[in-house]
């Protein structure tokens, strides 16, 4: 990882869901950090975050979801960076996703899950051991 | 006056003497110490702090101007507060069977939690309803679900609240065909729609239109209601919400009450004679963790919104001054981490809302930072309100820490705070407008950055997350909505389109439309289509077509 190049992140949020205290907060902690983040805002589909990320040209994506459409989304963004023919962009997720249901986001692709109560640093820490740039 | 120098002497040489040596010996715990919103502590309050305080302006009487002591002249030696347990998920047969458990369970009010998709107007089929189906609430796309949620719940028994906002009057509208089929006139309708669309602008999200036919979407429910549903609150002003994006204790005061204002103030602008309405709006607030300021809060923001009403709005009826107000203990610090703890976390926020002297409470469940609650969490959140009312003796006498110079002091300073506040907000012209150009929501953005920045640095304690913490190896067993709620409710809306009269459909939509293009109000047109079992989806369609949708900044 070349120490020049600035780690660009989308942060976003997919579906209907209205928390965005996490999304928000990650975000300014990523910027604080050094990255230069792009916030997507309320109500995204997969496919304006899958276009937001490429027309940015993003390292990593993260998804933030509180209301339980994680299994529905996470891996439809996942399937569409796929199609588009991405496999070098890092996809965390977080939100209030049950432990249960971790496993197959990791199989889809979803590289990290951060649940409540992660410390910032953990997450920026992540995304800087694991991001291609 | 001579006392008081006296006092004051007393006080400095404890200070001086006492305190110092001690001190010297064993340092506090803390250079400085504050609140959870940052407001001073100091290390002790005496009869100096309340000076000014004058018992009849500032206090009063039980369900008298200004209400700081509370809104009923008994307190809850008559009646506990209602205990209103927000519940739904999945389909409206679900849902309807997790309120006859919770009313079996001795719960006196129901509470209904809409789905995502309902909120924003979107029927189950819809594109981006997906994945969204029946999981935050239940999914409810016509009056056939509604009347299967309320099988077996007369209306003109129970009271109902229900968490809906942008598409307020279509609720209100399926409510009332259901009470009318089962025979009960809407006049005897008792309960809460929340309605309160610029804190889904700052803070919740759940908005579809722009401002401006939002607000007249509101105060149309206002006219309507005034004419026709006396018992029903047309609004619960907000500032849960506010305050679970990240707000201080004050901004969720001044925020909510800013709203508030505007509200009446558009209510006034349409018409409206402000004692016509006054009376039936209530509130909303959350009840976080620092237990005193918490207390102290609701008795200020009681106050303050007693003498906005008198003084602002020149209100003659004491009625319109009285502040009612829900509560819920606060979702965002429950911890994920070792969830039992936070039954203890319920108990203390449940135990402050009743000691400032809330209408009704939602007490949060042991495992909502892991998933929805389950029926046996759900009990336990239950048991806690029934504990303290029926065990802990502090229902029976009313506003029982009055007097207590810490909280009377504190009582003060949160008014004072709230009020500085909302007159930076009038000054930009009032609440929509400070919501427009994005200041509250910076403010309360930079109060979660704050906060989320303390306890990871470890500045405040958070037990169980950043001290205290155990390797955790028992797997939570969280409730799981099920999977096939989504396939179900689509089919049942299939059904629903088509057994209904098309002919009907239509020509309620499109008289819909045209008085939503008029100044007419619009609670009759949308009462009419619900009635033919047009569908919540078609009916904002509509709305939406005329006045637009809200497209939000985008404000880190």
């Amino acid at each position: 990882m070349s120490s020049s190049k600035k780690i660009r992140v989308l942060v976003a949020k997919p579906g209907l869901d209205g928390h965005d205290r996490g999304a928000k907060i990650v975000a300014r902690a990523l910027r604080d950090a050094g990255m230069e983040v792009i916030y997507t805002g309320l109500r995204q589909t997969p496919e304006m975050i899958v276009r937001a990320a490429l027309d940015e040209g993003v390292h990593c994506i993260g998804l933030s979801i509180l209301s339980g459409a994680h299994n529905a989304l996470f891996p439809r963004v996942m399937e569409l960076l796929k199609e588009e023919g991405i496999d070098d962009v890092l996809v965390v997720g977080g939100g209030i996703i049950p432990e249960d249901d971790i496993p197959e986001l990791k199989k889809a692709g979803i590289a990290a899950i951060f649940g409540p109560g992660t410390p910032l640093d953990e997450i920026i820490e992540y995304i800087k051991a694991n991001v291609k740039l | 006056m001579k006392d008081s120098s006296k006092l004051r002497g007393l006080v400095n040489k404890w200070e001086d003497e006492a305190v110092a040596t001690t001190v010297k010996r064993f340092p506090e715990r803390e250079k400085k110490f504050e609140t959870i919103s940052g407001l001073p502590v100091n290390r002790l309050y005496t009869p100096l702090d309340l000076e000014e305080l004058d018992y009849e302006k500032d206090l009063g009487f039980p369900g008298q101007y200004p209400f700081t002591r509370g809104v009923q002249p008994t307190g809850y030696r008559g009646r506990f507060w209602t205990m209103r347990q927000y519940s739904g998920f999945a389909t409206a047969r679900e849902t309807n069977e997790r309120f006859h458990f919770l009313l079996e369970q001795g719960q006196t009010g129901l509470s209904i939690a809409f789905d995502l998709p309902t909120q924003i107007g979107y029927d189950s089929d819809d594109v981006l309803a997906q994945g969204e189906v029946g999981k935050v609430g239940v999914a409810i796309d016509s009056l056939s679900d509604m009347e299967v949620l309320f099988e077996g719940i007369p209306l003109d028994k129970v009271s109902t609240s229900m968490t809906i906002n942008a598409p307020a009057s279509v609720l209100l509208a399926m409510y009332i065909a259901v009470a009318v089929k089962q025979g009960v006139s809407m006049d005897r309708l008792r309960g809460t729609i929340q309605n309160d669309i610029l804190k889904e602008y700052v803070a919740r999200g759940t908005y579809i239109f722009p401002p401006k036919p939002s607000m007249r979407l509101i105060t149309d429910i206002f006219k309507f209601c005034s004419e026709k549903m006396p018992l029903w609150n047309t609004i619960s002003i907000s500032g849960y919400h506010i305050r679970e994006a990240g707000s201080t204790a004050v901004q969720e005061v001044a925020f909510t009450l800013a709203d508030g204002i505007a509200y009446v103030q558009a209510a006034i602008d349409a018409g409206l004679d402000v004692d016509d309405f006054a009376s039936r709006l209530s509130f909303f607030f959350g009840s976080h963790s620092d237990f005193l300021e918490e207390i102290c809060k609701f008795r200020a923001a009681r106050r303050l919104w007693a003498r906005i009403m008198r003084e602002r709005f020149k209100a003659k009826n004491d009625d319109s001054c009285r502040m009612r107000f829900h509560t819920q203990t606060a979702g965002c610090t429950l911890t994920a981490q070792q969830p039992d703890n936070n039954v203890v976390r319920v108990t203390l926020q449940a135990l402050q809302a009743v000691l400032g002297g809330t209408q009704s409470l939602h007490t949060n469940s042991r495992d909502e930072a892991l998933s929805l609650p389950t029926e046996q969490s759900v009990q336990i959140a239950l048991r806690t309100q029934q504990i303290i009312a029926h065990e802990s003796g502090v229902g029976d006498t009313i506003d029982p820490l009055a007097g207590s110079y810490y909280i009377e002091a504190l009582t003060n300073k949160i008014e004072e705070s709230a009020v500085a506040y909302i007159e930076k907000i009038d000054a930009m012209g009032g609440a929509p407008t400070s919501i427009e150009n994005g200041f509250i929501q910076r403010e309360i953005s930079e109060a979660a950055y704050q906060f989320q920045k303390s306890v990871d640095e470890s500045r405040r304690v958070v037990v169980g997350v950043n001290k205290f913490t155990v390797e955790e190896e028992s797997k939570f067993d969280y409730l799981r909505v099920n999977p096939k709620a989504e396939k179900e409710q689509v089919k049942e809306l299939k059904k629903v389109r088509l057994a209904r009269d098309e002919e009907k459909v239509k020509k309620t939509l499109d008289h819909l439309h045209t008085v939503a293009k008029s100044d007419e109000n619009l609670m009759p047109p949308i009462i009419d289509a619900v009635k033919v079992y047009a569908t919540l989806g078609e009916i904002c369609g509509i709305l939406r077509d005329v006045f637009g949708e809200y497209k939000a900044p985008d404000i880190l």
